[in-house]
């Protein structure tokens, strides 16, 4: 049943990415990058990370929709019909796609409880979480005690990014920006 | 029946593969730098779904410690990816920032019509 | 959005309980799944409807440019700070153990602390994000 499951969802997000990649509305692709967003989710849960599908739905299909919604609203909202064949491009992606399936073949069968992630520091955590922290939720313990550093370098790009938007388009640009600057030329 | 298996077994790396390579084609076949955006969110997915599917253990459930369970799936892709999925949705921002920002400099967000402003200057 | 009642209605009506759930992931992300990451951003997520529907201005009265952005800072802060912390009282950054009495209450503690930080600032820069999408235009 869970194999069904999961080979429905995931077979959907194929479709919607074949649609996105078909479609020039560009409002159409962001809602459609949405709906690929909660699919995902779905799967996450499926595959027992529900932390990871937690942060998938609200962020994936939350925030980042909205964002893209923004940005269209600031742009255009019709992809203009593209000039060059994609001969090439699809060439590429075939070749580095074959390669890729080649070298998936070399990977553990999925679900295995045997391989080789399962094998070092996984089973530490799971068995040790308790006796050190405290705390059940294991993704929580690793997530801020022993990958603490890992996280506290994550907040910190978090932190740069949300400074480069601030920089970018924030108020204290105002009047320097180009369109303003064409509006004042005409006048 | 080996067959059956050996797809199910191998089927979540080839989908991801597929989704990788479908936002790869996005990225590099079109012009349009919001549609880029798209495509480089669905490769970004593809990844964290190859990630998950390297910790998902056969009968295992959530790493949540429960009385009475013992087989969990590994937390440590579950633990990468989660902040790899807010960091991206960060970057992103930033990404669409540089797109209102090339638009309001170009009045376009074609990549060929900025390219073919640039030579004109 | 003057004449959608029905949404602006709804939109209060909803606010207060997608505020509360933001607490509930951020202060339960211990025992069930959540934590600062998620937490964070739905918190966010219900300001920013608030700003959509009564516009950003309104939103802009309640949270004040200077919070958002002291929020930024001021979650890494938290985050670096519990780290320098530790270092104080004689053990490895970012390793929270003498922070209370036994190796417990100290991890767990210390782990409060970081998803705070960690949620104030995912919150404050995706709030921060969306506002200034949202003004862009008004100059």
């Amino acid at each position: 049943m869970e194999a069904w499951i999961d080979i429905i969802i995931l077979f959907f997000m194929a479709v919607t990415v074949f649609a996105i990649a078909r479609l020039r509305n560009l409002l159409a692709v962001v809602m459609l990058g949405g709906i690929y967003s909660l699919l995902a989710a779905s799967i996450f849960v499926v595959m027992d990370a529900v932390d990871v599908a937690f942060t998938e739905a609200s962020v994936g299909a939350g925030i980042s929709t909205i964002l893209f919604i923004g940005t269209l609203a600031l742009t255009t909202r019709i992809e203009k019909k593209p000039a060059h064949t994609p001969l090439l491009p699809l060439i590429v992606v075939c070749i580095t796609g074959a390669v890729l399936i080649f070298g998936t073949l070399d990977a553990a069968v999925y679900g295995d409880p045997q391989s080789p992630a399962m094998q070092d520091v996984a089973p530490y955590y799971l068995e040790n979480t308790k006796k050190h922290t405290g705390i059940p939720n294991v993704v929580t313990a690793v997530l801020a005690s022993y990958r603490g550093y890992d996280t506290l370098g994550e907040v910190t790009v978090i932190f740069t990014a949300g400074i480069g938007v601030i920089l970018l388009l924030g108020s204290w640009r105002r009047g320097i920006s180009a369109s303003t600057r064409r509006k004042e030329e005409e006048e | 029946m080996d067959s059956w298996e050996f797809i199910l077994g191998y089927y979540n790396y080839w989908i991801a593969v597929f989704l990788a390579m479908a936002g790869m084609y996005i990225v590099i076949a079109r012009g349009n730098l919001i549609k880029k955006l798209v495509g480089l969110n669905v490769f970004q997915s593809s990844v964290f779904i190859l990630y998950i599917s390297f910790g998902k253990v056969e009968g295992g459930t959530a790493p949540i410690l429960t009385a009475g369970v013992d087989t969990y799936s590994n937390p440590l892709p579950h633990v990468l990816i989660l902040t790899a999925i807010v960091v991206g949705v960060a970057t992103t921002a930033l990404g669409l920032a540089l797109v209102v920002r090339i638009r309001d400099e170009y009045d376009t967000i074609e990549e060929d019509d900025i390219h073919s402003q640039d030579e004109s200057m | 959005m003057k004449e959608y009642l029905v949404l602006r209605v709804i939109t209060k009506l909803l606010l207060p309980f997608i505020l509360l759930f933001g607490l509930y992931v951020q202060f339960h992300g211990d025992f069930g799944p959540g934590g600062g990451f998620q937490a964070g951003v739905i918190f966010a997520a219900g300001f920013i409807l608030y700003a959509m529907v009564y516009g950003v201005k309104a939103a802009r009265k309640v949270l004040p440019i200077g919070i958002l952005r002291g929020g930024i800072a001021g979650g890494l802060l938290l985050y670096a700070l519990v780290g320098v912390a530790n270092l104080m009282l004689g053990e490895n950054y970012l390793n929270y153990t003498p922070l209370a009495e036994s190796m417990k209450e100290g991890q767990h503690l210390g782990i409060f602390l970081v998803e705070l930080g960690v949620g104030i600032t995912v919150a404050s820069v995706m709030m921060t994000v969306f506002f200034t999408f949202a003004t862009w235009r008004e100059d």
